[in-house]
């Protein structure tokens, strides 16, 4: 007895915790992570010696970061809170990097070397405005200092150690300032602006102690619009509110002057109002009118000449000194495929000093930005350097007439994943240009077993990890028999698709849609939602699969919508086209039609529903289900959900065939003074549930899981506690949760949490659903286990009435059949907050389950399904030890070995999917934020495959080595035998 | 909670028990002491549609609970529509509303009063079953102020009702005096071919539930005593636990067959010596062998004495 104990102990144990973590060597085996930045806003680069290989940039993530001019490699990367929003970055003293962010209220100074913090200072004012940072060359007491005009005051900042010494309010209400300037060599600055929209307003301030010199304004009747540009330390040009009379502001020694010149005048045939490109190059800006750039000189008696008329798609960069008074700025023009790269003198249009022609992948768009930098050539003369942004968010630098290095930060914005298998290795596809030859193979083979029996010498264990990280195996473009590889189809928010391989996360393909392409008809495109839509098996095998890309104009729902097709294998779009409707929800059915292509529902704004493919096999095939479809939705901002069939025909037009009309069969209304709708959460459709049946051991009962398509979660709170935490007091504070059929409206449960509050994240799977949420009474963040079971199945148990036959196990299960239901729940404090959380799902579903965590700490991080087992007593009884019944505790373990992320982290994290693998043991896990993470992950182990590690050549030769032994002996005892009977 | 079940299926075996075939029913509902409660009280009614007549059952009950100051009676309207077609009067609830002394309003006794169909209704409905199309219901959202926000809306296929009359089921899902969620079925199963089959008797027979909130299982909260009391035990009662045989097993059942090896062989081998005698040939260098051995060891030990002899000598 005590022995079984004991062993039975052991047995628990050791399988609680499968082995999750990997050794040391197994790192990069199946897992690849990738750093991404995000969109570039603002660059600057460092031109001091030490800094010189590096660029400093800030993104629309909230990123700054200093990367390596010559490969492109972070150095160091700081992610700010997604309301921490960079406003602007400089270089001050040749060491710090100093950022303004958060609306202007902080200014933080990072050490470039290695990204410390050196200090941080906050800066209050009265009330909200632009952010401007200016670095100036004024020195108070051997300090540099930095200007900032943020919140309506305008700080001065020492660089040293963020000390604000000095700040000053401007007293005129409703100043807009534009710029702040300060001339070079002079100690004071310009702060200008617009107050009233129709007054300039010129103040002159002493940089040293902020003291007023001079106020100056200028009435302008027709008011001003937009940006401004400057053309010299004391001219800036703006335009009025028609955007057809270009004003020249000149303030020069604080009298302000306006010169108002109709751009009729310049341009002969203007058809629309002009729109300024802010920049300040001395004596040059650049309008757009349409698409058309026109370039405009400031000569210095005041008169405006058009220097150039670019009709392609222009991108200007800002001024660059080169030398003394002379300044140089960047230009680049799209044609055709090339672009065209020119760095040109402010004050001499014809001389340029760089022209430079680079063919440009199409994929990736219109250029964005630009920024130069330039650099001393080895025989001493300037050579520049270009950074440009794209469309897509990637970022290149341009060097030399070639694309030195380009960086796919459009990753760092993932919308949408799914996922495509390969193609199907044949004999006619070569696909293997990285298949070894025999005698590489029986090297490798030799250095592994050299490995398994200990003779290898540090570089044969270096040469083997090399060999086991790059192996060709896992980045073949064919698929696998364990289904480990597969295409990850990812939708940006750039609108571009990108197809990263899971082996080594490289990128197949990429493809900037034209559907997503911002155009006169669509003017603020985004993507949607990214679903597969052929997935081609049986029959149609031939056929590559493919996916559908639905977005919308705009990001109010009665957008019109957009859809296009791409074929997953080439990455090419097969057709797209603009919807006449809105799209509101996307419904993939369980119905495909003899091509293999899946019937997609696509709800609008009217709820109107519309069926896709537009074929007539597809609606024959919706016509026999027609009865069956039912669809909800839920209304999050006034609190209701709404069940919903199909009618026959659209209630407004008839002649789309493809267009149905809904009809509203049930209702669900939340009070809205006490509930908000904070989550929704539904089952995964593709998920395989293995048994439907679970077996309580403890009292040798079954009990019927109730696996139904058809539920979804819904988490409500009270409407005041849905701020941040700690916000309400426990009282006054609650959490809802709901358990709703959506095909018949019933509430199967409700249950309320008091004194707890979101944000609440939920996973939903099997029977089960799991959710996170904070409890104000305990001050600790809880995960509770909702399990649903079928009590009307309940009587199936007995054995006679399945050898008769009088079991209902196969008939069709009908919402509509009162279902009674029951639901057993249990609560435990866990330790994080967490932005994401997912589950493992395998391709038959027999595997245990375990819960993907994404950690505050952008970790990911496994938890047994088992800790969250709502059945789990303080002592539990022997035969619920047996069964795998952990011990009641109040808290969920964290154990460190389980991060399946190790030691890197996801910055970011938004989102993890689960895909399974052919592999029943295995399910691959992809995770992503700004960066992106991408792992095998077996929850059980993999029992039912060789470890990775497994020598084959060493049991060949063992079992060799055996059967030539067996000869031997063979022959050796056989003459003996012979010798013994002749003695 | 099996407590409760019991109750519940008590209460529904004994209303099933004792429904008359009559026209109309009535179901009242107890929610003062249980989470819900069930109970028919079967109404001899005409079939005609009165609206406003009130089953005489509720008068004393009414009595009796207008002694509490703080309830008061209300009533409100289920609507009722065919497919598509518009709604229309079908019932009416009505209910005590409980105000509690510290603010919140409950609803305690609800009964219904079921409208009986008309000609008009029953075709409507007949059609409705013919074409496996949905009877649809709606209640306000809040009580007090109907309709609320808006209706709460339930629907169920036609051909899911008809038994021996009509038989519904209402799970109405309350918080305070808002109507979240209304569950309009039929009370049994409703198996999925839905066979086309007309009610023996247009009249309802309708059970009505209501249901509020439950409240979570807080998370269990442990002491430090028990978990240190825990490892104490555990590391008090382990090893006296385990026996000698536990202990040291992996030592005894290889001592255990070598013994056993060594019996058989001793039992094997006057067998063997015995069957040997005939075989001259293969006996003869044995004994040759052993005197060779004894030899040397004789002479083995003789050198072995002999230097111990001088050293005891020196």
């Amino acid at each position: 007895m005590p022995i079984t104990y004991a062993f039975l102990l052991f047995l628990i144990f050791s399988s609680l915790q499968p082995i999750l973590s990997l050794y040391e060597d197994q790192v990069g085996l199946t897992d690849w992570h990738q750093q991404y930045i995000g969109k570039v806003k603002q660059a600057v680069f460092h031109t001091h010696k030490t800094g010189r290989k590096r660029v400093v940039v800030s993104t629309e993530d909230n990123v700054i970061a200093t990367l390596d001019l010559r490969r492109g490699e972070i150095f160091w990367r700081h992610v700010l809170g997604h309301n921490d929003v960079v406003d602007g970055i400089v270089i001050a003293l040749g060491k710090y990097v100093i950022t303004l962010s958060s609306e202007g209220s902080i200014l933080r100074a990072w050490n470039l070397p290695d990204g410390q913090m050196v200090w941080e200072s906050s800066l209050h004012g009265p009330k909200h405005s632009k952010s401007l940072l200016v670095m100036t060359n004024v020195v108070i007491e051997k300090d540099n200092v930095v200007i900032i005009f943020s919140n309506d005051r305008l700080h001065a900042v020492s660089c040293i150690d963020g000390e604000v010494l000095w700040n000053k309010d401007f007293e005129v209400e409703s100043l807009e300032v534009q710029k702040v300037i300060q001339p070079p060599g002079s100690n004071f600055v310009y702060v200008v602006g617009f107050a009233a929209s129709s007054h300039f307003e010129m103040y002159q301030i002493n940089a040293r102690n902020g003291e007023l010199l001079k106020h100056e304004s200028a009435a302008f009747s027709g008011g001003f619009s937009g940006e401004v540009s400057l053309v010299s330390s004391e001219t800036l040009v703006a335009l009025d509110s028609t955007g057809l009379i270009l004003l020249r502001i000149s303030f020069h020694k604080g009298n302000v002057s306006i010169q108002q010149t109709p751009i009729s005048n310049l341009v002969e045939d203007s058809p629309g109002p002009a729109v300024i490109i802010p920049s300040s190059i001395m004596e040059l800006f650049a309008i757009k009118i349409n698409a058309v750039t026109i370039f405009i000189r400031v000569t210095g008696t005041g008169k405006l000449e058009v220097v150039e008329k670019a009709n392609h798609e222009t991108a200007v960069g800002d001024a660059l000194s080169i030398s003394e008074g002379q300044q140089a700025f960047g230009l680049v023009q799209h044609a055709g495929r090339d672009i065209h790269l020119t760095v040109k003198l402010a004050h001499d249009w014809g001389g340029d000093l760089l022209k430079e022609s680079i063919i440009m992948d199409q994929q990736r768009g219109l250029i964005h930005k630009v920024f130069i930098n330039n650099y001393v050539r080895t025989d001493g003369s300037y050579g520049f350097r270009a950074l440009i942004v794209m469309e897509d968010h990637s970022l290149l630098l341009l060097q030399q007439g070639t694309i030195v290095w380009s960086r796919e930060d459009g990753l760092a914005s993932i919308i949408d994943v799914t996922t495509s298998e390969l193609p199907v290795e044949r004999a006619g596809v070569s696909v293997a240009k990285v298949e070894l030859n025999l005698f590489e193979w029986l090297k490798g083979h030799m250095l592994k077993l050299k490995g398994t029996l200990m003779l290898a010498s540090p570089e044969d264990i270096a040469a083997i990890q090399y060999m086991r990280l790059k192996s060709s195996e896992k980045s073949k473009m064919t698929r696998d028999h364990n289904g480990f590889r597969k295409l990850l189809i990812a939708l940006t928010r750039a609108g571009k698709l990108f197809a990263l391989h899971t082996g080594d996360g490289r990128i197949v393909w990429s493809l900037l849609l034209q559907s997503l392409h911002k155009s006169e008809a669509c003017q603020h495109p985004i993507g949607l939602n990214l679903c597969p839509w052929q997935v081609p098996h049986h029959h149609a095998l031939d056929e590559n699969p493919s996916v559908l890309v639905v977005g919308r104009c705009g990001p109010s729902s009665d957008a019109p919508g957009v859809i296009s097709f791409v074929d997953s294998y080439t990455g090419k779009e097969l057709s797209s086209s603009s919807l006449v409707h809105s799209v509101a929800q996307v419904i993939p059915l369980p119905y495909t039609d003899s091509t293999e292509q899946r019937l997609h529902l696509l709800i609008d704004a009217d709820k109107h529903a519309h069926l896709y493919p537009k074929t007539p096999e597809a609606i024959g095939i919706f016509r026999r289900e027609f009865s069956n479809i039912y669809w909800y939705s839920v209304e999050d901002d006034n609190g209701i959900i709404k069940g919903y069939a199909l009618k026959s025909k659209c209630d407004g037009n008839v002649a789309d065939k493809f267009c149905f009309g809904t009809r509203e069969l049930w209702s669900i209304v939340l009070p809205s003074e006490s509930e908000k709708i904070v989550a929704t959460v539904t089952r995964k459709l593709n998920e395989a549930v293995h048994t439907q049946a679970k077996l309580i051991a403890a009292d040798q009962d079954v009990m019927y899981k109730y696996i139904s398509r058809n539920l979804l979660f819904v988490a409500t709170v009270a409407p005041k506690a849905s701020g941040e935490i700690g916000s309400v007091t426990p009282e006054e504070s609650w959490l809802v949760v709901y358990l709703i059929d959506t095909v018949t409206g019933f509430v199967l449960h409700r249950v309320t949490h008091h004194g707890s509050q979101g944000p609440v994240e939920a996973v939903f799977s099997e029977n089960w659903v799991v959710y996170h949420y904070f409890n104000l009474r305990a001050h600790r963040y809880e995960m509770s286990v909702i399990e649903i079971y079928d009590q009307s199945r309940a009587d199936n148990k007995d054995v006679w009435k399945l050898v008769v036959g009088k079991h209902n196990l196969t008939s069709p299960i009908s919402s509509y059949s009162r279902s009674e239901v029951v639901t057993k729940s249990q609560s435990y404090f866990f330790t994080h907050s967490l932005k994401a959380i997912a589950v493992t799902s395998t391709a038959k579903g027999i595997t245990s389950k375990q819960l993907l965590i994404g950690t505050i700490g952008d970790q990911v991080l496994a938890l047994d399904k088992r800790f969250l087992d709502p059945r789990r007593s303080v002592n539990p009884t022997q035969a619920e030890r047996e069964e795998g019944t952990i011990p009641l505790t109040d808290s969920l373990p964290i154990i460190p070995q389980s991060y399946i992320t190790h030691n890197l982290r996801v910055e970011g994290l938004r989102g993890i999917i689960t895909v399974p693998a052919e592999l029943e043991s295995t399910t691959l896990v992809f995770a992503h934020g700004l960066d992106l993470f991408f792992t095998h992950f077996a929850p059980s182990r993999t029992y039912d495959s060789l470890t990775e590690d497994f020598s084959c050549a060493l049991l060949l030769i063992t079992i060799v080595v055996l059967v030539a032994a067996i000869f031997v002996t063979w022959v050796l005892s056989q003459r003996k035998e012979l010798q013994d009977k002749w003695r | 909670m099996k407590s409760v079940k019991v109750i519940v299926s008590f209460v529904f075996t004994l209303s099933l028990l004792s429904f008359p075939s009559s026209g109309f029913q009535s179901d009242e509902l107890l929610v003062d002491d249980e989470e819900f409660g069930l109970e028919g009280s079967p109404q001899p009614r005409s079939p005609e549609p009165i609206l406003t007549r009130s089953p005489p059952v509720t008068a004393p009950t009414r009595k009796r609970h207008s002694d509490l100051d703080s309830d008061s009676k209300i009533q409100f309207s289920l609507e009722h529509a065919f497919g598509d077609s518009d709604f229309s009067p079908a019932g009416t609830f009505s209910a005590r509303l409980k105000t509690w002394s510290h603010g919140g309003q409950t609803l305690t006794k609800l009964r219904f009063s079921r409208n009986s169909f008309t000609d008009e209704d029953k075709e409507k409905f007949k059609n409705l079953l013919e074409s496996d199309d949905f009877y649809r219901i709606r209640i306000p959202s809040n009580v007090l102020s109907p309709p609320g926000r808006d209706f709460v809306i339930s629907s169920v296929k036609a051909r899911c009702l008809p038994r021996e009359g009509l038989d519904e089921h209402f799970v109405i899902h309350m918080e305070g005096v808002n109507v979240l969620a209304v569950n309009y079925g039929s009370p049994g199963c409703c198996p999925y071919p839905r066979n086309l089959k007309f009610p023996a008797k247009w009249s309802f027979s309708s059970h009505t539930v209501l249901k509020n909130s439950e409240q979570a299982p807080r998370a269990p909260v442990f002491s430090e005593e028990i978990l240190g009391g825990e490892n104490a035990e555990g590391e008090v009662v382990q090893p006296p636990e385990r026996s000698f045989w536990a202990k040291y097993w992996m030592y005894l059942i290889p001592l255990g067959l070598i013994v056993m090896n060594a019996i058989t062989q001793a039992m094997n081998m006057p067998e063997e010596q015995a069957s040997g005698q005939g075989q001259l040939y293969l006996v003869w260098p044995r004994p040759l062998n052993t005197e060779i051995n004894l030899c040397i060891k004789i002479l083995e030990l003789e050198y072995f004495v002999g230097s111990r002899i001088s050293e005891v000598k020196l």
